[in-house]
C-alpha cells in the first residue's frame, strides 16, 4: 500500500544535483585510487562466497533491480488520458539496435486490448477473388520471413517543432523501437485470396484495421502492400506483447508507426483510400499557408545522440568519452552519420557499429577525448539515397511552424563542463 | 503487377510442395530422426507427414498455386466487419437523423468530453470552431475547419465512439450525431435531416485544403547533397533551453539512482526509510482507528482495484488535489449524496436521485457500475460498466482508500 499509492516525488533539480554529486564522487575516487586498496577487491564479498538464485527463481526474467529506472515513461500533459496516449522508449539507456519489447514505446487509441489467439480472426476482403478468414494457426502455416525494422511514430520529436521543450532523449526521440519481426508477407495473404478481381493493381489500395475499439483504420497503396509489408506475430523471437498488438500486427517498413495496425483484423482491397480519421484529421501536416500535406507516409532519415544526453550526463570528467546514438531512414540504409561538438560549425564522421540494415536502426559511435569544456552536440544522418538530415531551420523554412508530425531535425544537446546535458535550440 | 506476381506464385508452387514437406519433416523430427534426404524425396514413411504432401498437392490442383489455407468469409461476417464508409458515401447503411435528435444523442454520449457545443473540454478534442485559423500560429483543427470529408465523421463515430463504449450507437443515432456536428459547425440549419440519400451532397469547407505529399519535390531535391564538414557557420548561439520551460516529467527512480551513485548504499537506505516513515505517518493521520473499524479495507483487493480504476481515471480523479474533470472527483465517495458535488454538471436523473435521498454506498455503487445506464437513466457517464463482480468489488475497495467514512 505504502509504495503503490505514493504520489510523485520531487524534483528534477534534485536529480541533477545527484548526478553532479556522482560526478564529483567519481573524480575524488580517482584521485585517491593509489592510496588505499579497495575492499571490493581485498575483502571476500558475499556474492563470492554464498549462493545466488536457483534456476527456478525466475521462470521469465525481468532486468535486475539496479536497472529498474530503464522503463517507458509518459508525459502526462500531452494527452487527455492515458488510455489514448503514448509513452516513450528509454533510448538514452539502451545500446545496440534491438529494442527489448518490455520497454518499447506504446501508442494506443483506445487502450491495449487482451485478444487471445483462439479468438483471433483475420479477414481479407474487398476486390479479391474469394474473401477469406484466417485463424492464428492458419497464419503460421504460410512461409514466413524475418526482418529487423524500426517503428517510429509520426509524432516523434513533434513537441520540439516550436522550440526545445522536453529535456531528455527519451522524450524528444523515444517514440521509436526497432525489433526483429517474424511474419507472413501481406502479399502472400492477398494472393491467397486472389487479386484477379482487382484488375489493374497500380491504382488499388488496401484498407487495414485493428480489432480494438479505435480500429485505427489506414489506407495503404497496393504497391507498398505487395512490396515489404508483413503480417507479424513474433518480435525479437517471442510473441508480440499485448501493447504491441498481440497476437498479430501489421509491419509497414519505413512508414509512420500509425500505419502499423495492431490486433490486425481486416485487410480490404479497394479502388481508393477510405480517408479515415487517422489519415485526414490526424497524421496530416499543416503548412504555413494553411494547406496540409496528406499521405506523408515515409519517415525521413533521422538520428539522435543518446549518450551523453540530458538523462545521461557525463560523470567521469575529462578524458576518453564515448559519444553514441542511433540513426534510421524509411528510405533504406543509413550510410553515414556525422557528429558536431560545436553546434554545427565543424563535423566529424562517426563510426557505424555495423553496416546499416534497410529501414532499421543503425548504432553509431564517436570515440573521442573530452577536454572538459562545454559542447553543443549534434548528429546528422545520411541514407543510401543521399538524403542528409536537415536542421530545424531548414524544415521550418519549407513547412512553417505549425507542423506536428515528421520532425526529423538535427537535435542539439548542450553539455556543460560539469557533464550535465540539456536540450537546447541553437542559431 | 498482379500478373507477374501470380506467375511467380505458380512457378514456385511445385517446388514449394516438396520444400514445405521437407521443412516440416526436419523441424519436427530433428532430434529423434536425423534428416534422411533419399527417404524424403521418395516420400516420408510417417503417415502424419504423408497427408501433408497429399494435401499440398490437392491444394495446388484446386487453388491455382495458392496454399489452400483459410476459409471463405460468410456474408454475415463480411457485413459485420466491412463497415468502412468512403468519401462518396459508399458503405453507408440506409438511415437518417435530424439535428434535433442529434443534439439529444450528442448531449448524452459525447458532451462529457467534447463539450455541450462540441468545443472540447480540457485536453479532449474540439469538434467545432476554428474556421480560418489553419494559417495562424496555432491552427484549430476541427470537423468544420479541417476535416475534408463528412464520411470520416460518420465512419469514426460509428465504429469508435462513444469512447469506452464503441459500436453501441444505432445507425440513426450516428446520422443524427453527424447532423448535429454539422449544425454545431454552422454548416446546416437546425431543421436539417441527414440521410444516406443526401449524404454525398454535403461538402466540407476544407475539402480542397490538402495536397499529396510533395516532399520529393520540395525537400528531397534540396537535401540530397554533400553536407558541409568545416566552417559551416560563423557563430553558434543557444536560442532556447528546455529547462526554462520545466515541462519534462520528473523521474523519481532516476533521482534515487543518482543519489545512490553519489552517496553510496547507506544514502539509499536513508531515503527509503524516510519515504516509508512519511507514508506510514500519512496513513495514521488520515485513518484514525475508530474510522478504520467502521470501514475495513482489504488492501490486497484495493491493489487489484487500482488497476481496474485505470478504466475510470480518464474521467475521474482521486487522491490529493483531485479535481472534477469529465467526471466528478471520487474522494470521500462513500456516504456522498448522489449528484452531491457542487458545481459539477450532473444528469438531471442523478440530481433527482440525490434529492430523493440517494447516497453512494457499496450497494448503490455496485448497481451503478454493473449497468450505469440502467441504474441512472440518461446518465452523462459514457462508460459501459464493469462486466464482472470481482472488478466492481476491487474498484470499490480501491475507492474506499480515498474515503474517510
Amino acid at each position: 500500500m505504502t509504495t503503490s499509492f505514493k504520489g510523485p516525488k520531487p524534483s528534477r533539480r534534485q536529480f541533477l544535483t545527484g548526478a553532479a554529486a556522482a560526478g564529483a564522487g567519481a573524480v575524488a575516487a580517482k584521485a585517491g585510487h593509489a592510496a588505499s586498496p579497495n575492499p571490493l577487491i581485498t575483502d571476500v564479498q558475499p556474492w563470492a562466497s554464498g549462493w545466488g538464485d536457483p534456476v527456478d527463481a525466475t521462470p521469465y526474467g525481468m532486468p535486475i533491480k539496479f536497472e529498474d529506472h530503464v522503463i517507458r515513461r509518459n508525459v502526462e500533459w500531452l494527452t487527455a488520458d492515458t488510455i489514448s496516449s503514448i509513452n516513450f522508449t528509454p533510448i538514452h539507456a539502451l545500446e545496440g539496435t534491438i529494442t527489448p519489447q518490455g520497454c518499447a514505446f506504446e501508442r494506443h487509441h483506445s487502450g491495449a486490448i487482451e485478444l487471445a489467439k483462439p479468438d483471433y480472426r483475420l479477414m481479407i476482403n474487398g476486390l479479391v477473388d474469394t474473401p477469406l478468414v484466417f485463424s492464428y494457426e492458419d497464419l503460421e502455416r504460410f512461409p514466413r520471413e524475418n526482418h529487423v525494422y524500426f517503428c517510429e511514430c509520426a509524432a516523434n520529436t513533434g513537441m520540439e517543432w516550436a522550440g526545445a521543450q522536453l529535456n531528455g532523449a527519451q522524450y524528444t526521440h523515444g517514440m521509436i523501437h526497432n525489433m526483429e519481426y517474424t511474419g507472413v508477407p501481406l502479399r502472400t495473404l492477398l494472393q491467397e485470396a486472389g487479386l484477379d478481381a482487382a484488375g489493374d493493381l497500380s491504382d488499388k489500395w488496401v484498407f487495414v484495421e485493428g480489432a480494438d475499439a479505435s480500429s485505427n483504420g489506414r489506407s495503404i497503396p497496393m504497391d507498398k502492400a505487395l512490396d515489404d509489408v508483413l503480417v507479424a506475430f513474433k518480435a525479437n523471437g517471442e510473441a508480440l506483447r499485448k501493447e504491441h498488438g498481440y497476437p498479430v500486427r501489421l509491419v509497414v517498413p519505413g512508414w509512420e508507426g500509425n500505419m502499423w495496425v495492431k490486433w490486425l483484423r481486416r485487410v480490404e482491397v479497394m479502388d481508393g483510400p477510405v480517408e479515415s480519421r487517422e489519415e485526414t484529421s490526424k497524421y496530416t501536416d499543416v503548412l504555413e499557408d494553411g494547406t496540409a500535406r496528406k499521405w506523408t507516409w515515409v519517415m525521413d532519415a533521422k538520428s539522435v545522440i543518446t549518450s551523453p544526453s540530458p538523462q545521461m550526463p557525463i560523470t567521469h570528467g575529462a578524458g576518453p568519452l564515448v559519444i553514441t546514438g542511433m540513426a534510421w531512414s524509411g528510405h533504406g540504409r543509413i550510410t553515414r552519420v556525422d557528429v558536431s561538438k560545436d553546434g554545427g560549425k565543424t563535423w566529424e564522421t562517426a563510426r557505424l557499429a555495423k553496416q546499416g540494415d534497410p529501414k532499421a536502426l543503425t548504432r553509431f559511435y564517436l570515440d573521442t577525448n573530452w577536454d572538459g569544456e562545454e559542447m553543443l552536440l549534434q548528429s546528422r544522418a545520411m541514407d543510401e539515397t543521399g538524403y542528409v538530415q536537415p536542421t530545424k531551420a531548414q524544415l521550418r523554412e519549407v513547412r512553417g511552424l505549425n507542423s506536428i508530425y515528421h520532425n526529423n531535425c538535427i537535435q542539439t544537446w548542450h553539455v556543460k563542463p560539469n557533464g550535465e546535458a540539456e536540450n537546447v535550440e541553437v542559431s | 503487377m498482379s500478373k507477374s506476381l501470380k506467375l511467380t506464385g505458380t512457378a514456385l508452387a511445385g517446388t514449394a510442395v516438396v520444400l514445405i514437406a521437407a521443412h516440416n519433416f526436419a523441424d519436427r523430427f530433428v532430434s529423434p530422426m536425423p534428416t534422411d534426404a533419399p527417404r524424403l524425396s521418395a516420400g516420408p514413411s510417417n503417415p502424419d507427414l504423408g497427408f501433408m504432401v497429399a494435401a499440398a498437392q490437392a491444394d495446388e490442383a484446386t487453388h491455382d498455386g495458392r496454399y489452400g489455407i483459410g476459409r471463405p468469409a460468410a456474408p454475415e461476417e463480411l457485413a459485420a466487419w466491412d463497415v468502412d464508409v468512403r468519401p462518396d458515401g459508399q458503405g453507408l447503411p440506409p438511415g437518417s437523423g435530424s439535428v434535433m435528435e442529434g443534439e439529444e444523442a450528442y448531449l448524452t454520449y459525447c458532451a462529457a468530453c467534447h463539450g455541450d457545443f462540441a468545443e472540447g473540454l480540457g485536453n479532449w478534442p474540439p469538434l467545432s470552431g476554428g474556421e480560418g485559423t489553419l494559417a495562424n500560429e496555432d491552427p484549430v483543427k476541427t470537423i468544420g475547419s479541417y476535416w475534408p470529408y463528412l464520411s470520416t465523421v460518420w465512419d469514426y463515430v460509428h465504429r469508435s465512439m462513444p469512447y469506452g463504449n464503441a459500436q453501441s450507437l444505432s445507425t440513426d443515432e450516428v446520422y443524427a450525431i453527424t447532423a448535429y456536428l454539422l449544425y454545431s459547425n454552422f454548416l446546416v440549419e437546425d431543421d436539417f435531416v441527414l440521410t444516406n440519400e443526401n449524404f454525398a451532397e454535403i461538402e466540407m469547407p476544407n475539402a480542397d485544403g490538402f495536397i499529396i505529399d510533395d516532399r520529393p519535390e520540395t525537400e528531397y531535391t534540396i537535401w540530397r547533397t554533400e553536407p558541409c564538414m568545416e566552417n559551416c557557420k560563423d557563430e553558434v548561439e543557444i536560442t532556447l533551453r528546455a529547462t526554462d520551460l520545466g515541462v519534462t516529467p520528473v523521474d523519481p527512480e532516476q533521482e534515487e539512482a543518482a543519489a545512490q551513485t553519489g552517496t553510496g548504499s547507506s544514502g539509499e537506505e536513508t531515503v527509503d526509510t524516510a519515504a516509508v516513515a512519511e507514508d506510514t505517518g500519512d496513513m495514521t493521520e488520515t485513518a484514525p482507528e475508530a474510522e478504520t473499524a467502521a470501514m475495513e479495507i482489504d488492501m490486497a483487493l484495493a491493489q487489484d482495484g487500482e488497476s481496474v480504476f485505470r478504466q475510470c481515471q480518464a474521467c475521474h480523479q482521486v487522491g490529493e488535489n483531485a479535481q472534477n474533470r469529465t467526471g466528478p472527483h471520487l474522494n470521500d465517495l462513500f456516504g456522498r449524496e448522489m449528484g452531491g458535488i457542487d458545481g459539477f454538471r450532473y444528469s438531471n436523473t442523478l440530481l433527482e436521485m440525490g434529492e430523493e435521498g440517494g447516497v453512494w454506498n457499496e450497494e448503490t455503487l455496485a448497481k451503478f457500475l454493473a449497468n450505469p445506464r440502467e441504474y441512472v437513466q440518461r446518465t452523462k457517464m459514457a462508460f459501459a460498466g464493469l462486466r464482472n463482480d470481482e472488478d466492481i468489488a476491487a474498484v470499490t475497495e480501491y475507492l474506499k482508500t480515498y474515503s474517510e467514512n
